[in-house]
């Protein structure tokens, strides 16, 4: 056996090597003194193995006769994907520090990297079983991290909803797949291309799997599972589903739908059309009347996922650049909304919005970043958001399709409305008496919030993010 | 010999029966039950596209394996996550489950 295969894949190697150093440490430092480093080691690790995924763009390759396939482009995704993963570490130490979880501690890291790991997986995947084996490695971990605060209801119930939604929807898609497989005899994606062509059989067969896939985006009519999760999980899964887990299943819809499906245009374009509508609408109105700030961000993020749709239909170079680009900032802000969050909760023990009122005379910096990371996910100009949504709805309208663009501009306003709610509730609503006063983040905190609001800020204006990855594309 | 077309129909019979379930059943175990004939119904299929259309390859059967395994795994995540639901509110009926659903 030609072991040389496995240096191809070496993000993967670097998740699983992550993933034993973590998982022995905590076997063995649990419980002892030796457990006050755990939290530092995973955060450096994970910042190092994000750093030299940056630093270290590698080449196209196939491994494992064709299963395996790796380009400059899947391994940015990966490189975004573990950024975002980093963030959520950073985050997630303070709750982690508290209460029952803390004989638990060890494991939220391990869990996160083994559904990174798929989500690694389900990217490179040149098969559709590799692909298949990926989305259950990402999603399976995820229920338990849903269901991290075992003794809390909300938790209990959010990881149950997880769990069964998510089999039931790769069910569905491993039925779209038999279909396929039926069809063209193969699972391998450059075997089945020559042989899929537009007949009942495969239509019916890609219907079934793209409902699978926008289960885990959270596309509008596949969307109900999405509010309930989010606001029962742990804010740190919260984080992570709405960024990495989102982001990684629109990377593999990307790539699916242009390599495999390529032939079948005409049958997804205008299917995707209208969801992509709806999912911006619907997604948008239920925002309006939301009163936690989790379910907010939950119908938040599904009208984000709607504009996503809008770059990864189209099948230019544009496109795919925009599509990534979207995802990186939307990244930085969603995370630094996240990371204001979390401070507010752990201080307050409260999600609600109300919990935000007057966050501007108690604690003016973290008001000043949620304002940030609000304007940039509503798109007002000099931040990182404006951009991306210009880029997104330029690549729809180099392909001529103006009327979704209209669609999603009008619906880009009423975004703002509803991201402006809890602008004023900071800055110009009264504090209820039992407010608290000053808000001491930890320093893994407010790290991840300085990445993030710097990476908001800085993305947009400096032209040379959109180039890089333009130039890594093509 | 039994033709194709009738193993085809009774998975089809098999996925929709599970999908009618999952919607339907208000035990979070009976959802789960319908999972898993949802599961096995693709099983099937990829099983009998393998043996009457491409009998030169093994790909179906081992997605079939590999779909088994992942299942298992699949039922034991989820059996732990009802126990842990039953502990924390003494009730696996989804209609009592439903504190985030106003």
């Amino acid at each position: 056996m030609d072991f040389s295969n496995f240096l191809v894949m070496r993000q993967e190697i670097g998740v699983i090597a992550l993933f034993v150093i973590l998982l022995i440490y905590d076997i063995f430092a649990a419980e002892t003194k030796a457990m006050r480093y755990f939290r530092p080691l995973a955060c450096i690790l994970t910042g190092a193995a994000t750093l030299l995924g940056f630093l270290f763009p590698g080449h196209e390759a196939e491994a494992f006769g064709g299963m395996y396939v790796t380009t400059p482009v899947t391994m940015l995704m990966k490189n975004i994907l573990m950024l975002g993963t980093f963030t959520v570490f950073l985050q997630a130490g303070e709750w982690l520090r508290k209460g029952d979880v803390l004989i638990r501690e060890g494991e939220f890291y391990t869990i996160t990297l083994s559904t990174l790991l798929g989500m690694f997986l389900m990217i490179s995947a040149g098969n559709f079983m590799l692909l298949y084996i990926g989305i259950e490695t990402a999603s399976l971990p995820a229920a338990c991290l849903a269901a991290y605060n075992k003794y809390k209801e909300k938790s209990a119930e959010a990881g149950a909803k997880y769990v069964l939604m998510a089999t039931l929807a790769s069910g569905v898609m491993m039925f779209g797949l038999s279909y396929l497989y039926g069809a063209t005899g193969s699972m391998y994606f450059d075997d089945m291309v020559p042989a899929l062509a537009v007949q009942p059989m495969t239509v019916l067969g890609f219907v079934f799997f793209f409902s699978g896939l926008a289960f885990k985006i959270s596309l509008v009519p596949f969307h109900f599972w999405a509010p309930d999760v989010y606001e029962g999980s742990p804010t740190a899964t919260t984080a992570y589903l709405s960024v990495v887990s989102k982001g990684a299943a629109c990377f593999v819809l990307l790539i699916t739908l242009h390599h495999v499906f390529g032939a079948m245009t005409d049958i997804w374009y205008p299917m995707m059309w209208v969801i992509s509508v709806l999912t911006i609408i619907v997604g948008n109105l239920f925002a309006i009347r939301q009163k936690d700030i989790k379910r907010f961000f939950a119908y938040s993020s599904v009208s984000q996922a709607g504009y996503i749709m809008l770059g990864v239909m189209q099948d230019s170079p544009a496109g795919l650049t925009a599509t990534i680009y979207y995802v990186l900032v939307y990244l930085f802000s969603n995370m630094a909304a996240f990371g204001v969050i979390t401070a507010v909760e752990n201080a307050t023990y409260r999600t609600d919005i109300a919990a935000f009122d007057g966050l501007s005379k108690s604690n003016p910096r973290l008001a000043l970043m949620m304002m940030i990371a609000l304007f940039s996910l509503g798109g007002i100009p000099p931040l990182a958001g404006f951009f991306s949504k210009f880029f997104i709805f330029a690549s729809a309208a180099e392909a001529g399709d103006y009327v979704l663009v209209f669609i999603a501009l009008i619906n880009t306003v009423v975004s703002l409305y509803y991201y402006l709610l809890i602008v004023k509730a900071m800055y110009i609503n009264q504090a209820a008496d039992d407010a608290v006063g000053r808000i001491r983040t930890d320093r893994y905190n407010m790290t991840s919030l300085i990445l993030c609001t710097a990476g908001t800020l800085i993305t947009g204006i400096a032209s040379c993010v959109y180039g890089y990855i333009g130039s890594v594309g093509f | 010999m039994i033709p194709m077309e009738h193993y085809l129909i009774v998975s089809s019979i098999m996925f929709f029966v599970g999908l009618y379930g999952f919607l339907s059943r208000k035990n979070l175990l009976a959802i789960l039950i319908s999972i898993e004939l949802i599961l096995n119904s693709v099983e099937i299929n990829f099983s009998v596209f393998n043996r009457y259309l491409f009998p030169e390859h093994m790909e179906g059967m081992f997605f079939s394996l590999f779909g088994i395994a992942i299942s298992a795994a699949e039922t034991a995540v989820a059996i732990a996550i009802i126990i842990n639901v039953y502990r924390v509110t003494q009730e696996i009926d989804v209609r009592h489950i439903d504190k985030m659903k106003y």
